[in-house]
């Protein structure tokens, strides 16, 4: 601690240069925050609950669809605990930019298929009670303003009732939360039994289906023993982990791993060169004060310290600032309306962007600290 | 004050010292078998024209370079072999530098200033401040502590470059044209000053100097010409 003062004053010398670059490494975090958000929102839907979780869906495409009566031949294959299935019904509300994710369910099998849905026992049961009824992620609640008791229609371009009317009436009877922050509370869920019977086509349909299994372990087993009960059958599925399903959910706009990694990888090898080119000069400069440093007793180890100890501060300082401002823009939620509901920066990935910052402050320093160590007093005392 | 060395010994023993710069396949001699000896509490001037070795010999014997023969043997210390890291403290706890463009930390203080060579020191922070209070009531800059190098005058910046020197209450005072870049007046204050830490707190002081003025306030002057010593000035 006795030499931070030295270092501090050192980021001061030239406090343009410094500012300039500590700015690009705050917009550098500012973007790290954003596409960790948004990454988040694309592929981090995987809730924790989710491990013993299949998705199983059509072979083809996620858009086939898959008999109802599939569910009693899944649940008696070996190993799987529970079943039960999803429809996507793509409607919006009032507004086409009102979109919000909106399935058909059967309640009870839904409710224990998916322990982070925190519904009230009295909601349930006026759940189950109604056959319009639905209930809406706290989320979705808040920004319709929707109360338990209100109807609410709901249009959608791809289910048509037997009316031939598109849009479709709820019965709002429950507000659920999530057991954790990675849980969606934007969707709306309503009962199956009444979607099936109003909808005019494509009856004893449905989009997916969830499965638990009974050993987590046996997984991979399980999917291959579902997907070889249906093989040569019209509607042949895909089993696959809940995680991957959501991932290849997200993937068809791209592999977002890769597209987050490799714009972070750009911009973090620019902000390398940037600080890094700021601190050579920095050491250039003061060839001859790190020469009277050790003139006066410090040793090399001492220079080669206190200089990563400068690139380290301006590096923390500037991912500090940045990750705390992608904290509070993101802090906001889905900026899109809808389309990434779980929009948030992680602290995880926080603390990974706290790591980054320290590691990018000693790739920046260390070239420059290695080249003040090496500095021979005598011949840099001439370069006052 | 510090005493590496019994009173009757060379506090500075510099025997047979060669120094050699290679330049390419060009190699010259800066010092050619010089010997030196400077006595504890001396106050010694080193004078000759530029390019004699000078600044060199001080280096040397401030453990700043290495000789390329010889023997250099100061405070008690053989600094032929010594590590640097070994080096480097020995210069922290034996030698106080006075630089003639004084070398002061922009970015620092008066007070910053001369504390910094108590940061290698185990004194805790309260004790550094007196320490460095102590120096700059002896080089008379008290009032300016808190003045950055840029807002004082140059006579003012080698007091504090002084205080900074004699802040650890080193064994020897090595100063390389303390005077060079000031006026009369400010040069006769530094005078003044170095000559008082000679005559009342006993500082061993080498100063490399051009101006006989300044030499005169040496109890030895000895004149280096080519690489070699003498006592009598170089016509």
């Amino acid at each position: 601690m006795k030499y931070f003062h030295l270092v501090w004053s050192n980021l001061g010398r030239h406090r343009l240069r410094t500012t300039l670059t500590l700015l690009s490494i705050v917009v550098a975090f500012i973007l790290f925050g954003f596409l960790s958000a948004i990454k988040q929102a694309l592929v981090g839907g995987i809730s924790v609950d989710g491990n013993d979780r299949l998705i199983v869906r059509h072979k083809v495409s996620i858009i086939q669809v898959l008999p109802a009566s599939y569910e009693p031949r899944m649940e008696a294959i070996p190993g799987v605990a529970a079943a039960t299935h999803f429809t996507w019904f793509g409607g919006v509300y009032q507004d086409p930019k009102n979109f919000f994710m909106q399935c058909p369910v059967v309640p009870e099998e839904f409710l224990e298929l998916y322990p982070e849905i925190l519904l009230p026992e009295e909601e349930k049961k006026a759940w189950l009670a109604t056959r319009t009824g639905a209930i809406v992620g706290r989320k979705s609640a808040e920004k319709f303003g929707w109360k338990i008791g209100q109807r609410v229609p709901i249009q959608t371009p791809v289910w048509v009732k037997s009316d031939g009317n598109h849009v479709w009436e709820f019965d709002i009877v429950g507000i659920f939360d999530g057991k954790n922050k990675n849980t969606d509370t934007t969707p709306l869920y309503f009962r199956y039994d009444y979607f099936d019977e109003a909808r005019r086509n494509v009856k004893g349909q449905v989009g997916w289906y969830g499965l638990r299994v009974q050993d987590p372990t046996r997984a991979a087993e399980v999917a291959a023993l579902v997907d070889a009960e249906f093989q040569n059958s019209p509607a042949e599925t895909k089993t696959e982990p809940e995680g991957a399903f959501v991932q290849a959910f997200a993937n068809q706009i791209g592999n977002i791993v890769m597209i987050t990694a490799g714009i972070l990888g750009a911009v973090f090898f620019t902000i390398l060169l940037v600080t890094g080119n700021t601190m050579s000069q920095s050491v250039r400069e003061r060839t001859g004060e790190l020469g009277v440093l050790k003139a006066l007793g410090f040793t090399n180890g001492h220079v080669l310290a206190l200089v990563l100890l400068e690139s380290c501060l301006l590096s923390v300082i500037g991912g500090l600032l940045g990750l705390g401002l992608a904290r509070l823009m993101t802090s906001g939620g889905d900026p899109t309306g809808g389309m990434l509901p779980l929009f948030f920066f992680p602290t995880r990935d926080l603390l990974v962007g706290v790591v980054l910052a320290v590691a990018l402050g000693f790739a920046t320093g260390i070239f420059p600290a290695l080249q003040a160590m090496r500095l021979r007093v005598a011949d840099s005392l001439r370069r006052m | 004050m510090n005493s590496p060395v019994a009173s009757n010994e060379s506090l500075v023993s510099v025997e047979n010292v060669e120094k050699v710069f290679r330049r390419g396949s060009e190699e010259i001699h800066v010092l050619r078998n010089l010997d030196l000896q400077v006595a504890q509490g001396e106050f010694l001037a080193l004078m000759g024209p530029s390019g004699s070795g000078k600044s060199t010999l001080l280096n040397l014997i401030g453990g700043l370079d290495r000789p390329s023969r010889g023997t250099l043997r100061v405070a008690g210390e053989d600094l032929h072999d010594l590590p640097d890291r070994k080096m480097a403290e020995w210069r922290a706890r034996h030698v106080g530098f006075v630089f003639q463009l004084y070398n002061l930390m922009p970015v620092l203080n008066a007070e910053r200033n001369v504390e910094l060579p108590l940061l290698l020191t185990h004194l805790n922070r309260a004790e550094r401040r007196q320490h460095v209070a102590a120096a700059l009531d002896v080089v008379a800059l008290s009032h300016r502590a808190k003045h950055y190098p840029r807002t004082l005058s140059g006579g003012e910046q080698q007091r504090v470059g002084i205080a900074r020197a004699i802040v650890t209450d080193p064994t020897l005072l090595l100063c390389d044209e303390p005077t060079g870049d000031l006026d009369r007046k400010s040069g006769d204050e530094i005078l003044n000053l170095l000559q008082a830490l000679n005559r009342e707190h006993g500082k061993t002081i080498i100063m490399v100097t051009h101006d006989p003025h300044a030499s005169a306030r040496a109890s030895r002057t000895v004149y280096l010409n080519k690489g070699q010593l003498s006592t009598e000035p170089v016509i």
